[in-house]
């Protein structure tokens, strides 16, 4: 998602003189197709995230279109209170681009795992947060997306070649994405884990279960129309996401279904644990926290088990 | 009665009507804001886009602020009067939305960092604007704060001026007491600015000196203003109590009586 975010925006910045780049110190082999294209548009200001979004609130302000780019941590937690004050209380069209969500940054260790970052972003009121399923939809998202007039978080995962089946790099602001009709489970997905969704769907198939993917993949606006709608014709529904389970799809989709009594059971699927300090590859971490194609196949056979049981 | 003497009583009517403090911080940076509204900051008009930024950094001294603009015609009696009230956008720190006010502070250590970005624009846009700052030196506690002062170094960001309210006190300590900022001058000469000491209570020292800086290729500039805080009130200066409490009434009294007669 890293290289279709950095060529789109090379592109857009021909046309838009608005549109300027800082970075927190990151994008080696990443950023080159704007930085090298746009040089004296790019500005590398240094390991210093509180200052990067100080700096872009005070440069929009004055009609620019500032894009700050750092690693999803670094740019949604450290500065955080820069963006509440800055581009959020000031309604700026600051954009905010992390990389690595979940545990793309895994064997980096705990202080590189992006598992609030939705959370925290889409707390704040008005600040649009996008999580793109593969790299289609994050050209598709961006440009979608890059110049509304607000404030915008950009969650990309690094993969820049893995696909989502049928997804085809739809994107609409507000909605949620169905790739899969079935009519015994409802899958709710968001952000780069989706492609596992779509193999755990196949797995429950054979299995003779029938599941619905929803992706969720922006926020503020919400899509809860879309959530209401299938949710619904649903009696179980599970959200899937490499995030903390409190913040993100997770906490969205039971929201709605609290809000409006709907008769559906949520199974969040998300990391639940306080951050042991070990290291791994993202395919282990996800086997870990129960994000596995196995583990959530097995937690949706039970949560359908469950159902049985309750409801006859 | 002087423009200054007009912020410092308006500090006074507000903070008593309004039963609230901040007023020694407001006091500490009355002559200075004034000195920039009435002789420095050149905006034909707030909504101009080539307007001077002014971002008041240390947002808890606000009604320096809001006095200025009302003396400046951009804010009116009635408007003035809601300070503190319900719905009002005259808040104790100051709002963007309020006609005058560029930025929103309010959490120290924010200011200089939104001038830097605003300074930076300016020169993208091949504009000639300037960018001043008004910061606290207890700001100067804040990390954010260097990641600007070296930031704007190292682009030297000539039309970017910074003001240090230098008045030795915070909340609930002497700075020095509290974490020493000592030798300040020496501290920005390091970081790669261009320093003057100044008296933050002599406009027309703070005028010529602002009128003598290169703000199109040099270094940015910081003056170093040696202010008192609570100045012009015999029983606020210097004194920690102010920056929190509200006035009685007769001290309220003394206090228009000692500016009135300054």
């Amino acid at each position: 998602m890293r290289a279709a975010f950095a060529q789109t925006l090379a592109d857009l910045a021909e046309n838009d003189s608005r549109i300027v780049m800082l970075t927190g110190d990151l994008g080696y082999m990443a950023l080159e197709p704007f930085s090298q294209r746009w040089p004296e548009r790019f500005i590398n200001v240094g390991v210093a995230e509180q200052n990067m979004v100080g700096i872009a609130t005070g440069m929009a302000e004055a009609g620019l279109l500032p894009f700050i780019y750092s690693i999803v941590t670094f740019a949604t937690l450290r500065p955080y209170e820069f963006i509440r004050n800055g581009p959020v209380l000031h309604k700026l069209p600051v954009r905010i681009v992390g990389v690595g969500g979940g545990y793309e940054y895994g064997t980096a260790g705990p202080t590189h795992h992006g598992l609030e970052d939705v959370g925290v972003t889409r707390l704040q009121p008005g600040l649009t947060v996008v999580a793109p399923a593969d790299h289609q939809q994050a050209r598709s998202a961006f440009q979608a997306t890059w110049n509304l007039p607000g404030p915008i978080y950009y969650r990309l995962g690094k993969d820049d070649k893995t696909t989502v089946p049928h997804l085809n790099g739809s994107f609409k602001l507000g909605h949620t994405q169905n790739i899969r009709q079935g009519k015994d489970v409802l899958l709710i997905s968001m952000g780069n884990i989706t492609a596992d969704v779509v193999v755990l769907a196949d797995l429950l198939a054979l299995e003779g279960i029938e599941a619905t993917i929803l992706v969720v993949s922006s926020f503020n606006p919400d899509p809860t129309d879309d959530l209401l709608a299938t949710l619904a014709g649903f009696k179980v529904a599970i959200t899937i996401e490499a995030h903390y389970i409190t913040g993100g799809v997770g906490s969205l989709v039971s929201e709605i279904v609290a809000e409006h009594g709907l008769n559906c059971r949520v199974v969040r699927c998300g990391i639940r644990n306080s951050p042991d300090g070990l290291t791994g590859s993202q395919s282990y971490l996800y086997q870990k926290h129960g994000l596995s194609k196995q583990a959530l196949f097995e937690t949706t056979l039970r949560a359908l088990s469950k159902d049985r049981e309750v409801n006859g | 009665m002087t423009l200054a003497q007009e912020v410092k009583q308006i500090i006074l009517e507000q903070s008593k009507r309004a039963n609230v403090g901040h007023i020694g911080s407001n006091l500490s940076i009355a002559d200075i804001v004034t000195s920039l509204y009435t002789s420095i900051l050149q905006i034909s008009d707030p909504d101009d886009p080539e307007r001077d930024r002014f971002i008041l950094s240390k947002g808890h001294a606000s009604l320096a602020l809001y006095a200025s603009l009302y003396l400046k015609g951009w804010l009116t009696k009635e408007e003035l009067n809601t300070y503190c009230g319900e719905d009002s956008l005259l808040g104790v720190h100051p709002e963007h939305k309020l006609k005058g006010v560029d930025f929103s502070t309010g959490s120290l250590g924010q200011g200089l960092s939104m001038a830097t970005g605003a300074a930076l624009a300016a020169r993208y846009q091949g504009s000639q604007r300037r960018v001043f700052a008004v910061i606290s030196d207890a700001e100067c506690n804040e990390g954010s704060t260097w990641e600007a002062v070296m930031f704007a170094a190292h682009h030297k960001l000539a039309n970017l001026i910074v003001i240090i309210d230098l008045n030795g006190q915070q909340a609930i300590g002497y700075t020095e007491q509290v974490l020493s900022l000592s030798p300040m001058s020496e501290r920005w000469k390091a970081f790669g600015w261009d320093v003057h000491e100044v008296d933050g209570h002599n406009s027309s020292q703070i005028i010529n000196i602002v009128e003598g800086l290169n703000t199109v290729d040099d270094l940015p500039h910081v003056l170093i203003a040696k202010t008192t805080f609570g100045k012009g009130v015999s029983f606020m200066e210097r004194q920690i109590k102010w920056h929190y409490y509200p006035m009685s009434d007769e001290e309220y009294q003394q206090a228009l009586n000692e500016i009135r007669g300054s």
